[in-house]
């Protein structure tokens, strides 16, 4: 309970008798400048040492009156743990919001331990990893061996791209055999040539006698050469092509069946049209990049490798002295690479900004015309493309002299080999015009490779950056894991129970414990004021999150032991919103069951009161719904979302204010949709107009993430309590509003 | 709910009658005798599975009669029902694209349907939807809907002019 190397120091404190009940270390001094605390709770007193640094640690404590109480109170990444009596404050500390749970950990320690009116203090009980099994803490309810995720993988992510070409090595291998004998039949040309000149064309010029018959031959071997790199390079091109566009449509389709399986969490704190640019652009400049430099990039090492083989060859001085700007080039492109990669992927990240308002707007659109904002939203799309120009013209301006002065260098390696070989041919040992000629021809093959090679280092960059940007997401794991060891819950009872439940959204916890039991076949109402943690809860018993501290059990299992598909197959969901995707109406209903007959199809919508409405529209259940289908009304898309539910016949119904947003005449033929759904399903809902709960069995009054009541309708109104206050407050509005005639 | 009707065999060989009344107006006659005037005739899925779900909807299109399978009735009713069916769907079936009047909408297009030939207002190529793989449905400005059941059934120009919105 209390840290190893302060529990010497701790024991020396405690007077002969005295138990230890817990600990809690506070990180910051009142001055919230950082520094280790530590606050004892033992059967008789408070005890704190005084943080370190502000003078010798020395211990103060308090004895625990009836009236002691510690409360934590928690703003803006720090919270304050306050020791109280009925005389006011008495001793407080200050912590960081990491450290918030394990301060109210602290003060309901005391609390339980009152409870129990000073009776044996519980070791902390054992509990089992409801996915791998293994023993876990049930105090806070996380498992050391699931929670060590993957470290991140360290290698570049060009490397990692190589997963996906594993599947494709045949074709990749058939790529570059035909590479390798393109380029040779390439490099052919020259080496013919050579002979042209020094056996033919230079005797006959200098009057000697030539055999004019191999000229035919040496220009045949050239037309023959040419054909087959025309072949050879057609078969190369093609097959490069198809593997690189193979490979990226993998990668698209791994990123967003990635993406599909991530949880909710992620999708709250990424901005939509970032994952888009991601899952659109990054791919395809990634195909790009594998369909056009890699190709070349392979050619040109090939290229290069070959061509300098032939000029040591043909004749080694003359070779080294070509290849004397070689060095310096290197070191340009080592210098110049990291500038390019950070530019690359701030300008993907500007990109990506750039979608994101797009996405942001264009859904929008409504509000922004409502308040004719127009103007600034163009504005505000400027601001954006400005980056993307900005971060781009940063890149430009680095590319544009980089790409100059590299020519700069080849040019310069050519004129020494020009300058040398002039010295060459009228020096001993001399060379032939005819080696000359050819080695020229080397010489400019190899700089133009080499130019084209390190031209590449900007497309390398730039395929890296988007590969950095598609491995993020790949490498994000879902924080709604699937099960080590599944259960499998076929189709449950629906039998709901929570534990002591709580829930946090980053540092801020929401929910505190909650414990409530679901019969099967039971309507619960949730009732609340808005932020009270309704909504949360119910993502819990969903699974959209999971809990951070306590369980759900539902039919007596820890619902992180199912697999998250097959527990969801369970379920019915009716939103507020209903989202209808773009597709027949028949479609959307069967969401949930693709395999429904028409005939179920019909059911579903007869019982939802959407057959009637369906049957007006021009199709009939045919008719295009959706972002650019027709367009139904509220009442009619909370219908067909209804209908949907009950065709998957769940046995846990949750709705979601699912009356909320239309009136009343058009809630009513939605409460009588709804009341063919709930029979018989364990039913939660959440509602804030009451009358939408009449039919269920118990109400729960959620308040700041407690249960503040549960009971039936009129005895929580017996109660006088919140629920009580609450309908007062919805009795009032109506009649106010029936009084100002509206 | 207001599933009253049926077409099996239990309910009897002819479960109900149609007839015009002075008016025009289509009267049903149901199983238990009793008459609805104005009634009218929906298919559940006009494009997907035209013969089976056929609903009698009257003036206010409440359901009053569901046809599961058309094909159980017999064949006279079967008629009269096509019939008025016929008379009621307009839905134009595409054989051939002569002329699409310009590369951006809205283009006029230039047909020949099964009704004879036509021109039509494209206003946006959101207009024409794919239904299911080679068939598509093609809504004009007036929110006519024209039919293209098999486009490899169309010639080549057709196909061509069709490529891109497909």
């Amino acid at each position: 309970m209390v840290p190893a190397d302060r529990r010497e120091e701790t024991a020396d404190q405690l007077q002969p008798g005295e138990t230890l009940l817990a600990s809690f270390e506070p990180d910051l001094d009142h001055r919230l400048s950082y520094a280790p605390g530590l606050i004892v709770l033992t059967d008789r007193r408070v005890l704190a040492r005084e943080p370190e640094g502000t003078a010798a640690p020395r211990w103060q404590s308090w004895p625990l009156t009836a009236s002691v109480s510690l409360r934590t109170v928690e703003h803006g990444g720090a919270g304050t743990l306050e020791l109280v009596d009925a005389g006011g404050r008495l001793a407080y500390w200050r912590y960081t919001s990491g450290r918030g749970t394990a301060a109210q950990r602290l003060a309901q320690k005391l609390v339980g331990w009152r409870a129990r009116a000073g009776g044996n203090i519980d070791a902390p009980a054992m509990a089992v990893c409801p996915s791998c099994g293994a023993a876990i803490n049930a105090e806070d309810g996380r498992c050391a061996a699931c929670e060590a995720g993957p470290a991140k993988p360290s290698v570049s992510a060009l490397v990692r791209l190589a997963v996906f070409a594993r599947p494709r090595a045949r074709l990749i291998a058939l790529g570059f055999v035909l590479t390798l004998a393109s380029t040779t039949a390439g490099l052919v040309p020259p080496y013919l040539t050579m002979p042209l000149l020094d056996k033919v064309l230079i005797p006959y010029q200098n009057g000697k006698s030539a055999d004019f018959s191999l000229a035919y031959w040496y220009l045949g071997g050239l037309v023959v050469a040419a054909f087959l790199a025309w072949v050879l390079d057609w078969g190369r091109l093609y097959v490069l092509a198809r593997v690189s566009e193979r490979i990226s449509a993998d990668l698209r389709a791994r990123t967003y069946a990635h993406l599909q399986r991530l949880s909710l969490e992620f999708f709250g704190g990424k901005r939509t049209g970032d994952l888009i640019a991601r899952v659109g652009n990054d791919t395809e400049r990634l195909c790009n990049f594998l369909s056009l430099n890699l190709i070349d990039f392979g050619t040109d090492i090939l290229m290069i490798v070959m061509t300098a083989i032939i000029l040591l060859s043909i004749d080694p001085l003359l070779a080294l002295a070509a290849l004397c700007p070689f060095p310096l080039i290197v070191w340009m492109v080592y210098r110049v690479r990291g500038r390019l990669l950070r530019g690359y992927r701030q300008a993907g990240a500007a990109w990506g900004a750039m979608t994101s308002v797009l996405a942001d707007t264009i859904p929008g659109i409504r509000v922004v015309k409502a308040f004719a904002q127009e103007s600034r939203e163009i504005e505000r799309f400027e601001v954006s493309n400005e980056r993307v120009f900005q971060s781009a013209n940063r890149l430009n301006r680095v590319w544009s002299l980089f790409g100059p002065t590299v020519t700069l260098l080849t040019t310069g390696g050519l004129l020494v080999v020009w300058a040398f070989a002039i010295w060459r041919v009228s020096h001993p040992p001399y060379i032939t015009v005819g080696v000359l000629t050819a080695f020229l021809a080397y010489i400019a093959r190899f700089y133009t490779r080499i130019e084209s090679m390190i031209r590449m280092v900007s497309a390398v960059q730039r395929a890296s950056a988007s590969a950095q940007r598609i491995f993020e997401i790949l490498d994000k794991s879902t924080s709604v894991p699937e099960p080590v060891r599944p259960i499998h819950p076929g189709r449950l009872s629906g039998r709901i129970e929570l534990r002591g439940v709580r829930f946090k959204y980053g540092a801020r916890e929401v929910l505190h414990g909650l414990d409530l039991t679901v019969e099967p076949g039971e309507m619960i109402g949730l009732v609340g004021p808005s932020g009270a943690g309704k909504s949360t809860l119910i993502n819990l018993i969903c699974r959209f999150y999971d809990v951070s501290a306590g369980a759900i059990f539902v039919d007596g299992a820890d619902v992180r032991s199912f697999p998250v598909e097959e527990y969801r197959h369970n379920i019915g969901i009716v939103l507020q919103d209903p989202f209808l995707f773009y597709g027949t109406i028949a479609e959307n209903i069967a969401y949930g069951r693709p395999d429904a007959s028409r005939a179920e199809i019909i059911a579903a919508a007869r019982a939802a009161r959407a057959h009637e409405f369906i049957l007006r529209l021009p199709c009939g259940y045919d008719s295009l719904v959706g972002e650019r289908g027709q367009s139904l009304s509220g009442g009619e898309r909370q219908r067909i979302s209804i209908a949907r539910a009950l065709l998957i016949n769940p046995r846990i119904l949750i709705l979601d204010e699912a009356t909320s947003s239309v009136d009343t005449e058009t809630e009513r033929e939605i409460q009588a949709a709804l009341e063919n759904l709930i029979r018989g399903r364990t039913t939660i809902a959440i509602a804030h107009r009451l009358s939408t709960l009449r039919r269920a069995n118990r109400l729960v009054v959620v308040e700041s993430g407690r249960i503040a009541e549960i009971g039936r309708h009129d005895e929580l109104l017996g109660a006088r309590g919140s629920y009580a206050r609450l309908h007062q407050a919805q009795m009032e509005l109506v009649t106010g509003g029936s009084a100002n005639g509206t | 709910m207001e599933h009253n009707g049926t077409t099996n065999g239990a309910a009897g060989p002819r479960p109900f009658g149609l007839t015009h009344d002075a008016w025009g107006r289509l009267v049903l006659t149901g199983a238990d005798g009793r008459q609805h005037a104005g009634v009218e005739l929906v298919r559940a899925f006009p494009l997907s599975d035209p013969r089976h779900g056929i609903a009698l909807c009257d003036g206010h299109g409440h359901e009053i009669l569901w046809i599961d399978d058309l094909d159980e009735l017999p064949a006279p009713l079967v008629r009269q029902i096509e019939e008025e069916l016929a008379r009621r769907e307009f839905v134009p079936v595409i054989r051939r694209v002569v002329n699409v009047s310009a590369p951006v909408e809205p283009s006029e297009w230039e047909v020949e349907t099964d009704r004879g030939r036509t021109r039509f207002l494209l206003n946006n190529e959101d207009d024409v939807h794919e239904l299911s793989e080679h068939r598509a449905l093609i809504t004009d400005a007036h929110g006519i809907r024209y039919l293209i059941p098999d486009i490899r059934h169309l010639d080549a120009v057709s196909r061509r002019l069709l490529e891109r919105y497909l």
